[in-house]
């Protein structure tokens, strides 16, 4: 009787054992982090890395002039360090107003449905942009000095 | 018969199993639009659907999680977005699954790689497309904040799945 119970036990230790092996087969890319795993995200994270030491040091030059642009096509620069709003029209309706002060350029009103341009941080550095993907209004803060004599040719 | 039976009734299962993650999928979608989660950089958010992808992808296969996260993409945009929202997505969903697929099923990384590399990409093919609507290649600019908030976020989403999907095994 002691016996057969203890055969009893044995097998069901193996049957769990082997139920144990099968799950943790099942399981693989689950539980335990492999080598290859700490290779893969320790390359991601020096590549993330390296792009934000980018952003924030080598990137990062204050501009004085912004750059508007409307469907691919040039809309006007304005003076950072002048306090000034501009009504951004496409069609004769405006649908966007950039607000420039303290040598920042922030969008404050958009007529489009996801307001994301609005809820955009100021910029004031060299290659920053707000984008209003609806409207297709690009502005983006350039470090030139002169102000572009095309436009004022034209 | 009987064969064919079985088969029927697996069919039902997955379709119901299918119908049951989609709804998830979309009420973490609806979730996410409530969080007011704004850093000043469109683009960073949590990726709680993400969870649901990976939960498919793991429980019941690629096919069926490539069809509930473009099902989801678009469903969500219809409801709480727009056509951009839906282009973007799209475009973010399609790249993130690719790479998670490829890292899961031929690399067999661990799903906190696979979670992390699916956020990286879901932005990263968003900015791509961005980037070639506008024609300005300027907006490459955000891409250091995105690939390290997709990482960050990634990786928070695959820590949320493994215990998700070690449970859900069970079943």
């Amino acid at each position: 009787m002691s016996r057969q119970s203890g055969n009893k036990i044995r097998s069901k230790g193996t049957e769990k054992s082997s139920r144990e092996a099968a799950a943790a087969k099942r399981n693989r890319g689950l539980s335990r982090l492999q080598k290859k795993d700490f290779i893969f995200l320790g390359i991601l994270a020096l590549v993330a890395i390296a792009f934000l030491l980018w952003f924030l040091l080598g990137y990062r030059k204050s501009g004085n002039r912004v750059e508007i642009t409307v469907d691919d096509e040039f809309y006007g620069t304005y003076d950072l360090n002048e306090e000034q709003e501009i009504p951004i029209e496409i069609g004769g309706t405006v649908t966007n107003i950039l607000l420039i002060r303290d040598g920042e350029a922030d969008m404050t009103e958009a007529d489009c449905p996801d307001q994301i341009c609005v809820r955009h941080v100021s910029i004031s550095h060299v290659g920053e942009n707000i984008v209003c993907l609806p409207n297709r209004v690009v502005v983006s803060v350039t470090g030139e000095e002169e102000p572009q004599l095309d436009s004022v040719a034209q | 018969m009987a064969k064919n039976n079985r088969k029927q009734k697996s069919i039902s299962k997955t379709c119901a199993q299918l119908g049951m993650l989609l709804a998830l999928a979309l009420l973490c979608s609806y979730i996410e639009s409530l969080i007011p989660f704004n850093f000043g950089v469109p683009g960073i958010k949590l990726g709680l659907t993400n969870i649901v992808v990976l939960l498919t992808m793991y429980l019941m296969g690629l096919k069926e999680a490539f069809l509930v996260s473009i099902a989801r993409i678009i469903l969500a945009g219809l409801l709480f977005g727009n056509m951009f929202a839906i282009v973007y997505s799209l475009a973010g969903g399609i790249l993130s699954f690719l790479v998670m697929a490829f890292l899961k099923n031929v690399m067999k990384l661990n799903i906190l790689s696979v979670s992390g590399a699916g956020g990286v990409f879901h932005n990263l093919g968003q900015l791509m497309v961005a980037a070639l609507v506008i024609e300005n290649m300027n907006l490459l600019y955000y891409m250091s904040v995105l690939f390290f908030a997709g990482l960050v976020t990634g990786l928070l989403i695959g820590l949320v799945s493994r215990e998700i999907v070690a449970r859900l095994k069970e079943f």
